[in-house]
């Protein structure tokens, strides 16, 4: 402060620009003078500091101790989630808490204890070490003359034949386990055009099974639907792959609210309109349904559709309408496609123009 | 007496008779209101003078926007034919009558007791048939079947109220409220009413038998707690990962603070 | 050669018990030079340092529960009907591996809290992680001779998020089903093989019966050894370069100023090792996650409200709910007989975007700056604005994809239209990071200049004094040494003109880098040095030597005095 007096006459009186401010720089003051913390000087803190590490360890002792007090003393019997018993679920609950408290106990005891002793009680003092360069330039030479005397020696440089046929075995060699994968699944992308919906399939309940009569639905009802074909497959002959793909939402919605273009008059009965339930934007079953706004709804990235619309896109990030499936009456008044959808169903993908083509060739 | 009026005058007199006084109020009404929910369920067929007491009600409450016949008005719609479940879930939730238009009615205290309520359900039926108020038998959850109804549950309704039944969100402002908390019969009437956007579950759609195994399944839900300890509100992998960056987070940043100072 | 072992043995003679014990174990398989080496060597000690390591225990953690796991679960489709103790799904049709996973949670003692451990042990992961990587980035410390490292760091953070999602997909439940149902659509999205990706990895058409057990594989085998491979590279690169250290007084290019690792740092960072494994432990028995039970088996047809993946992968998730697929026109293109998904396609190329500035920052900012020093001291991240500024940027257009995966659930708490939530992120996915790029670089510069003002005139210490003329001052108590030189030890680099190459040309591409220096360094603010304090001191208690003063070209901090 007081030595300001000192500073010359020119630094005083010239104006500092950054640029030659930065000219001039500090000297480093070294590290700050060490000062002792209180188990240094007092040795009934330092004691006192020992004491806490033991009741740490002690404490670690005891969470072990905890956890099999859980382990063996909770015993839980019989069904968890019962509607007239809820005390299983209280004692397992308790269980967890008290393995994983006793678990937490027996860790934290251990490890603060043991930082607590390092910070009051190890030596405290910061230390230099100097940085020495990743690798010198000699070394480095040294390096390249080593490699370039390998590389001589092998004399791969002068047998050009030995070098190219090595670099294409070597090449190719991988490739044949490459190749392995190829068996991983069908590369048949027409899978993809067909559902099992076909001309008279009766639409049934998701998951009971049973026929829709075209009466039951009511206006404002939504249906989850399957094609009564799906019951005859098994897990091991495609019952999944089809459902995910079969997958439809049934509602009925008030006709004068209906606005439909020409080709799909016919497609559905009475304002009973069947939808795919799989998003055309990446694949979630589209299930939520608003009654009162025909709106369809995905969870998975909020896509909108207006099922009174031909489901055309009102919001999200689908980029076209869901495919709708065209359906009839059958003699008994269940519900039945009158064919597989026109389009392929779900997320859209490189070869689904192509395929929209010819299965408009085929319906013809 | 004269005993009597020296203990009248005991400082603590006052705050007996005032418990005493709260007790039986408490338990007169409570025997009150137990009559009248025994005299709600019990009852299929509304006696005339329910429907009249019940038009009256209307008429002062609802006609506003729904039409002084329930005919229904550009505010409301028509309640011909909605049914006493409708009005049973409408009224008995406190949806109705509205605070306000909006988005969606909400849930909110009820404005009319069981009677006054039993006797708009009369009224409302009395326009048109519709769905009824449940039996007591397929509320019943001792009778339900859980695991049933979980399947129901999963393929009907979880997409909107949540896998836990904790609720979400539908478009524009609307949701889909949590189950929790829900009387099964207000459960059962949603389902065959199909209230605001909700769709219609009718019997021939979900059975009366399948309805109680839902509401088996959702009470399961509800009287159990979550073995794993607080849940989160079940909202699944965004209150998970919430958790992680707030309590988690701070707790590993208070220790690494902890480790590399100084001590004292 | 024998005898010449049995001459060693003999000349040293060990007098104590840990002297024999380091004898015996040192003539068999040589460990002194490793006790050498690292037995003192010195670590920098800052809380800030400290998440890798977080990360690193969180991994251990991970592997030791996921090792218990696999003793009970079964990677496989095959189709049982549940018979456990869960009753709501009693009788029902479901894969052996949510069977399994169900018999975890309910009827293996212990196993509900190891699931608990492993789930929450895999999000503290990839969130030390995370901010492990911020701290990195924001103090400069990927510079040379670290880029490598930071390549490294940030495979390990792609990898942990194929381990994360590859685990919360095994479970096989409707959440996790429906997860890779995206990842089937996300796939089939891509040109010309998309469609083969897709049906070589579910086997077939979505979802086949072999997936569990490949996303098994992969997650207990592959992507565990990929990480600790990458994990001990990282860890062997640090201690080639040994560890940065903030500036600060006796800190330099050329020191390490810390604790040996023995005994405090070993200490330290072993007893860490257990607190980590205690805060784990603690959320593992407190709060339920990821109650599977509730989803159900997989099944193509329900889905459920709240359908999200774990947060790492949110950011991919939002995206996709971000971009507005029917607007202003349909984004998937048919064109010549084939589908272009651009619907799909564009978000996550732009989420892409971050992932590749995030890999090739390193020589970005050399290649603006010029700079190609070491850099051991680390920028405290005021001292670097642009860099700062970018940072956020990145962070705001990161987190706006990732808050937009919970879209739904932030309409539904905060009473707000999911659609008006999903209007409000679009526009800040693009506005957002610039605006944060200003404001931050402003905070940046505003601190700078706070540090000048405390460095030219000390400390305010509310002492008002009367002299004896009459003047009223407040007394401001200049800053000690060491305080001094942490707030004045930094580089403040100024904008690189274009510079000609050997061959005499100034190239389009050095003109471009010419304009980009000037973009990040225009604004800036010198460090004091001795003179201006000097004159600061001779000008008595003034504020204006930080507030007034013309402002000298292309430098904010630069101020003169008459």
């Amino acid at each position: 402060m007081g030595n300001h007096r000192d500073s010359t006459e020119e630094v005083s009186s010239v104006a500092v620009t950054s640029l030659e401010a930065s000219k001039e720089k500090f000297p480093d003051p070294g590290l700050p003078p060490h000062s002792p913390r209180l188990t240094d000087v007092d040795p009934k803190q330092n004691k006192k500091a020992e004491r806490h590490v033991t009741l740490l360890f002690v404490i670690s002792i005891l969470g072990a101790l905890l956890f099999w007090f859980a382990y063996f003393g909770i015993r839980v019997e019989g069904n968890f989630y019962d509607v007239t018993n809820p005390e299983n679920n209280h004692l397992l609950r308790l269980q967890n808490l008290f393995l994983g408290l006793g678990i937490a106990l027996s860790m934290f005891g251990i490890g603060i204890g043991i930082v607590h002793w390092a910070r009051a009680l190890m030596p405290d003092h910061e230390m230099v070490e100097m940085r020495h360069p990743v690798s010198s330039e000699e070394s480095r030479a040294e390096a390249q003359d080593i490699m370039e005397t390998i590389i001589d020696e092998s004399g791969i440089k002068r047998r050009p034949l030995l070098r190219n046929t090595l670099i294409g075995s070597i090449i190719l060699a991988p490739l044949t386990f490459v190749t392995l994968f190829r068996d991983l699944g069908p590369a048949n992308p027409s899978l993809l055009k067909h559902t099992l919906w076909d001309q008279g399939v009766r639409l049934v309940r998701d998951p009971s099974g049973t026929p829709i009569k075209a009466a039951d639905v009511t206006i404002g009802s939504a249906y989850h639907v399957l094609p009564e074909n799906l019951q005859s497959l098994t897990h091991e002959t495609g019952y999944v792959e089809e459902k995910a793909k079969a997958v439809v939402l049934l509602m009925r919605i008030n006709p004068a609210e209906l606005n439909i273009s020409e080709d799909r008059k016919d497609w559905n009965v009475d304002g009973i309109l069947a939808f795919s339930k799989v998003c055309t934007h990446v694949g979630c079953p589209i299930a939520l349904y608003e009654q009162r706004t025909h709106h369809l709804l995905c969870p998975c990235h909020q896509s909108t559709f207006d099922a009174a619309n031909e489901c055309e896109v009102i919001f999200g990030p689908a980029a076209h309408p869901l495919p709708q499936l065209p359906i009839a009456v059958d003699e008994e008044g269940y519900l039945v496609a009158q064919s597989d959808f026109h389009e392929p169903v779900g997320p859209a993908y490189w070869e689904r123009a192509k395929h929209v083509n010819e299965m408009a060739g085929e319906a013809n | 007496m004269k005993a009597l009026s020296q203990k009248r005058r005991h400082p603590l007199a006052a705050v007996v008779l005032l418990a005493i006084a709260l007790i039986l109020t408490g338990g007169l009404y409570a025997v009150a209101t137990a009559s009248n929910q025994a005299q709600a369920a019990s009852s299929t067929t509304y006696t005339a003078s329910d429907i009249e007491e019940g038009q009256k009600l209307f008429v002062s409450n609802c006609a506003t926007c729904h039409g002084l016949n329930a005919e229904g008005t550009v505010d409301g719609p028509s309640l011909v034919g909605v049914g006493a479940a409708a009005v049973d879930f409408q009224v008995g939730t406190g949806r109705m009558p509205m605070q306000m238009q909006g988005t969606q009615a909400q849930v909110k205290p009820r404005q009319f007791n069981d009677e006054q309520t039993h006797q708009l359900a009369a009224y409302v039926a009395s326009l048109g048939a519709g769905p009824t108020v449940p039996e007591d038998e397929h509320l019943d959850v001792t009778k339900g079947d859980a695991a049933n109804g979980a399947k129901v549950f999963l393929a009907n309704c979880a997409m909107c109220h949540n896998a836990a039944g904790a609720g979400g969100a539908l478009t524009r402002g609307k949701w889909a409220p949590t189950l929790m908390g829900v009387s099964e019969k207000h459960i059962y009437e949603a389902m065959e009413t199909g209230p605001q956007n909700m769709p219609v579950f009718n019997d021939a759609n979900i059975t009366p038998e399948e309805k109680r195994d839902v509401i088996t399944y959702l009470k399961a839900q509800e009287v159990n707690e979550s073995p794993g300890g607080f849940k989160l509100g079940s909202l699944g992998p965004v209150s998970e990962g919430l958790l992680i960056w707030t309590l988690g987070l701070g707790i590993v940043i208070a220790f690494t603070i902890w480790l590399t100072s100084r001590s004292a | 050669m024998a005898h010449h072992v049995i001459e060693t043995e003999n000349n040293y003679q060990a007098r104590t018990t840990t002297g024999k014990i380091t004898n015996f174990v040192d003539t068999r398989v040589g460990m002194s030079g490793i006790v050498r080496e690292f037995g003192r060597k010195i670590f920098p000690d800052h809380w800030t340092f400290m998440f890798g390591e977080v990360a690193m225990y969180s991994l251990i953690i991970l592997i030791l529960s996921g090792t218990f796991l696999t003793l009970w679960f079964n990677p496989s489709m095959a189709s049982v009907t549940y018979d456990g103790t869960y009753l709501p799904l009693k009788g029902v049709h479901m894969s052996a591996a949510y069977s399994s996973a169900l018999d975890i949670s309910f009827d293996v003692r212990g196993g509900l809290l190891l699931r608990q451990i492993h789930h929450w042990a895999a999000l503290l992961f990839m969130t030390a992680l995370t901010i492990h990587m911020l701290r990195v980035f924001f103090t400069g410390a990927f510079r040379r001779p670290r880029e490598l490292n930071w390549v490294v760091g940030c495979c390990l953070w792609l990898l942990g998020i194929f381990a994360g999602f590859t685990g919360y997909s095994l479970p096989d439940d409707v959440l996790s089903g429906n997860g890779l149902r995206i990842v089937d659509g996300i796939m089939k999205a891509i040109p010309l093989v998309g469609t083969y990706l897709s049906m070589f990895f579910f086997g077939g058409e979505f979802p086949g019966t072999l997936l569990i057990s490949r996303l098994y594989s992969i997650h207990i085998m592959v992507i565990p050894a990929l990480l600790l491979l990458l994990m001990a590279i990282h860890l062997f690169m640090v201690v080639v370069h040994k560890h940065t250290q903030y500036p600060g007084p006796g800190r330099t290019e050329d020191n390490v100023v810390g604790f040996p690792v023995g005994p405090v740092y070993a200490a330290k960072a072993g007893g860490f090792f257990f607190i980590v494994f205690g805060i784990i432990a603690f959320l593992g028995a407190t709060f339920t996650i990821n109650a599977i039970w509730n989803y159900g088996p997989y099944d193509p047809s329900p889905v459920q409200a709240g359908t999200q993946p774990d947060w790492y992968v949110g950011f991919g998730d939002g995206a996709l709910r971000l971009w507005p697929g029917s607007f202003p026109w349909s984004w998937k293109i048919d064109l010549f007989n084939h589908t272009f998904v651009l619907a799909v396609l564009l978000p996550f190329m732009l989420a892409g975007v971050l992932v590749l500035f995030m890999f090739t920052w390193p020589w970005i900012e050399r290649w603006v700056t010029k700079d190609n020093r070491v850099h051991n001291i680390l920028d405290r991240p005021r001292n670097a604005p642009f860099r700062t500024a970018a940072g956020a940027a990145g962070i705001v257009y990161y987190s706006v994809m990732m808050i937009a995966a919970s879209s739904d659930l932030i309409a539904t708490h905060f009473h707000v239209s999911l659609n008006d939530v999903a209007y409000v992120l679009r526009f800040l996915w693009f506005f957002g990071p610039i605006i944060a790029f200003i404001i931050v670089r402003r905070i940046c510069l505003s601190l700078q200049r706070k540090d000048r003002e405390l460095v030219l005139h000390g400390i305010e210490t509310g002492n008002v004094v009367q002299l004896p003329h009459g003047e009223f001052i407040e007394v401001h108590k200049p800053l000690d040494e060491y305080h001094r030189y942490k707030l004045v030890s930094f580089e403040s680099p100024e904008p690189l003109a274009a510079q000609p190459n050997a061959k005499g040309k100034i190239t389009g591409a050095e003109k471009i880098r010419a304009r980009i220096s000037k973009w990040f360094f225009e604004d800036r603010v010198a460090p004091v040095s001795p003179a201006e304090l000097e004159a600061a001191h001779h000008h008595g208690h003034g504020t204006e030597a930080v507030e007034a003063g013309p402002k000298p070209t292309g430098s904010l901090g630069g101020h003169s005095h008459n």
